[in-house]
């Protein structure tokens, strides 16, 4: 029984690494392809599997022309700009939110809470046009309005998590604090916010993957003057549909790097915070 | 806070920040959207009521119903390869396996890369493969099909594999003893025992690839931007092109849109009903 079950365990561990060189191996070949001449890229011979050599290799080219061609740096910093401000905003107002309309019971507050879980199944799709046109309007269309756009757009998530979190703490915590003569600020960010750490790491962790990555809302909202990391790759795809290959490969390796250095570095609250969000998304 | 006055003096600092926020970005133009999508309008200013036409339009042409069948068919391709993947990975992950945690990090990554990379690395690589029998990865509307479906499989299959895990875990040790007593078979400890328990993660799983599947825009819009002709074009970016490429169609677009808001509201509400009725208590 026990050297039956080693040599399965041992299958399962070639077939795991397998996997796990597949899962890898497309980010490889995008590095490697970044220092290559387009030319050595596709047609027969599955050329883009074959590492650079001396006739292939074009050193850093790739990477001075797409950056030239779309300002990566300048996107990598709205992008890291917009991130970190709504993500920010979005963590502390939405907990206040959410907070207020759990421990203040009315018909008011609960209609408002069912508002925000309504918001979380509604596509984008469905307010794209009013939405970016309203945001238009009211001069949110800069790298400084798309945060409020965005505090609005997450809410339902972010309060809804909240809520659900504040529910489990025991009430009697923040009465005793209120006894004591601490005002509603007092309990909130003395006695609440520290048992709401872990929730606000998830809700800022899922909104942080969210504001990132995000193509569709920025680039309809700010999109032709301030261009975030997807906004300028995309843009590399010329108006007939062209694309430089070259340029393109090195453009991606430069957008991966700040989300496989921020995986690493704090992997172990991304995976526990995805985890919690979905359990109670 | 015990009074009223005092409850609504601190509604202005704790609610109405976000409730302002929510009421631009989302609100306010879900119901004009609802409103547009019986108008002809070219800007928000310029609507004229034409009743349900927007709504007749769309089933004139078959664009629409197109993209809608093509995404149902991806849909259901991706649920369940996506599903089958992460549980199995899971399976094999929470059986003290050397290396656990460094095949969780790795599994899990892709979940991080947004959907226009994603597409773009994976138009190289897949095109890269074809075209070494003269093929093109826009050439034939199976080979975006199945691109589709291998992004979605390499994005999502970490995620989906992080919560079965969860789920497992969380499977009673002595439940599973006493299984073991009795001389239940490792599968049937397997079909009796542990899939009835994680139907919970079962549940959040289906629902989150379905509604991730059914949404998707992205990677299909940097994979293959629809082609060829309109035949890999999903819902969303159905919406989005009939909105923004063709003119003096926002109306339709928008009404395309409700349609959409319904259809993602509904699947989403019948499944989760559907599937938590199947949940077991431990």
């Amino acid at each position: 029984m026990t050297t039956k079950s080693k040599k399965v365990d041992w299958i399962l561990f070639v077939v795991l690494l397998i996997l796990a060189a597949l899962f890898i191996f497309p980010i490889l070949l995008v590095l490697m392809n970044s220092f290559k001449s387009q030319l050595f890229m596709f047609g027969a011979g599955f050329k883009f599997f074959k590492l650079p050599n001396a006739e292939s290799f074009v050193g850093w080219d790739n990477y001075i022309s797409g950056a030239k061609k779309i300002g990566i740096f300048k996107a990598a910093g709205y992008s890291a700009w917009i991130t970190v401000a709504s993500v920010l905003v979005i963590v502390i107002c939405t907990a206040m939110t959410g907070w207020y309309i759990t421990r203040v019971k009315n018909k008011f507050t609960s209609f408002l809470y069912y508002f925000f879980v309504f918001n979380m199944v509604v596509p984008f799709q469905m307010v794209m046009f009013t939405m970016s046109k309203l945001a238009n309007q009211l001069k949110l269309d800069n790298a400084f309005g798309i945060i409020i756009i965005y505090l609005g757009f997450g809410a339902g998530l972010s309060v809804f998590m909240y809520c659900g979190f504040v529910k489990a703490i025991p009430y009697e915590i923040e009465e005793a604090a209120m006894i004591d003569g601490c005002s509603p600020f007092g309990i909130f960010f003395r006695v609440v916010v520290p048992m709401l750490k872990p929730t606000m790491i998830t809700v800022a962790i899922l909104n942080a993957m969210w504001v990132w990555n995000d193509y569709l809302l920025p680039s309809l909202v700010i999109g032709t003057k301030f261009k975030t990391i997807p906004i300028a790759i995309q843009y590399l795809k010329g108006g007939y549909g062209y694309i430089a290959w070259g340029d393109m490969m090195a453009m991606l390796l430069v957008a991966l790097v700040p989300i496989i250095v921020f995986y690493l570095s704090c992997q172990k609250y991304i995976i526990k915070g995805v985890a919690a969000g979905a359990v109670k998304g | 806070m015990t009074n009223r006055r005092k409850k609504i003096l601190y509604f202005i600092p704790f609610v109405l920040p976000t409730l302002i926020a929510f009421m631009i970005a989302f609100v306010i133009p879900f119901f004009q959207g609802i409103y547009l999508s019986f108008c002809k309008f070219t800007t928000v200013n310029d609507a004229k009521w034409v009743g349900l036409e927007n709504y007749e339009k769309i089933f004139k042409t078959s664009d629409f119903t197109d993209a809608l069948w093509f995404t149902t068919k991806f849909t259901v391709v991706s649920i369940i390869t996506v599903n089958v993947f992460a549980f199995l990975l899971a399976l094999a992950l929470t059986r003290k396996v050397k290396g656990t945690n460094i095949f969780r990090t790795i599994f899990f990554m892709p979940n991080l890369i947004g959907g226009i990379v994603l597409g773009y690395i994976w138009q190289a690589i897949l095109n890269s493969i074809l075209n070494n029998w003269d093929l093109t990865l826009v050439g034939n509307a199976d080979y975006g099909f199945w691109g589709l479906v291998i992004i979605m499989n390499w994005q999502m299959i970490g995620y989906m594999m992080i919560i079965y895990i969860a789920g497992i875990q969380n499977v009673p040790a002595d439940v599973l003893e006493a299984a073991k007593i009795d001389g239940a078979t490792p599968t049937q400890t397997l079909f009796r025992i542990t899939i009835p328990l994680v139907m919970p993660s079962f549940t959040i799983c289906l629902f989150l690839t379905l509604s991730n599947s059914f949404k998707m825009f992205d990677q299909n819009l940097a994979l293959t931007d629809g082609k060829p002709g309109k035949e890999t074009m999903m819902l969303a970016y159905n919406i989005h092109y009939t909105m923004y490429t063709r003119n003096f169609m926002e109306g339709v677009a928008q009404a395309k849109a409700v349609i959409f808001f319904i259809i993602v509201a509904v699947i989403g509400f019948a499944q989760l009903v559907l599937t938590r009725s199947k949940e077991v208590e431990s």
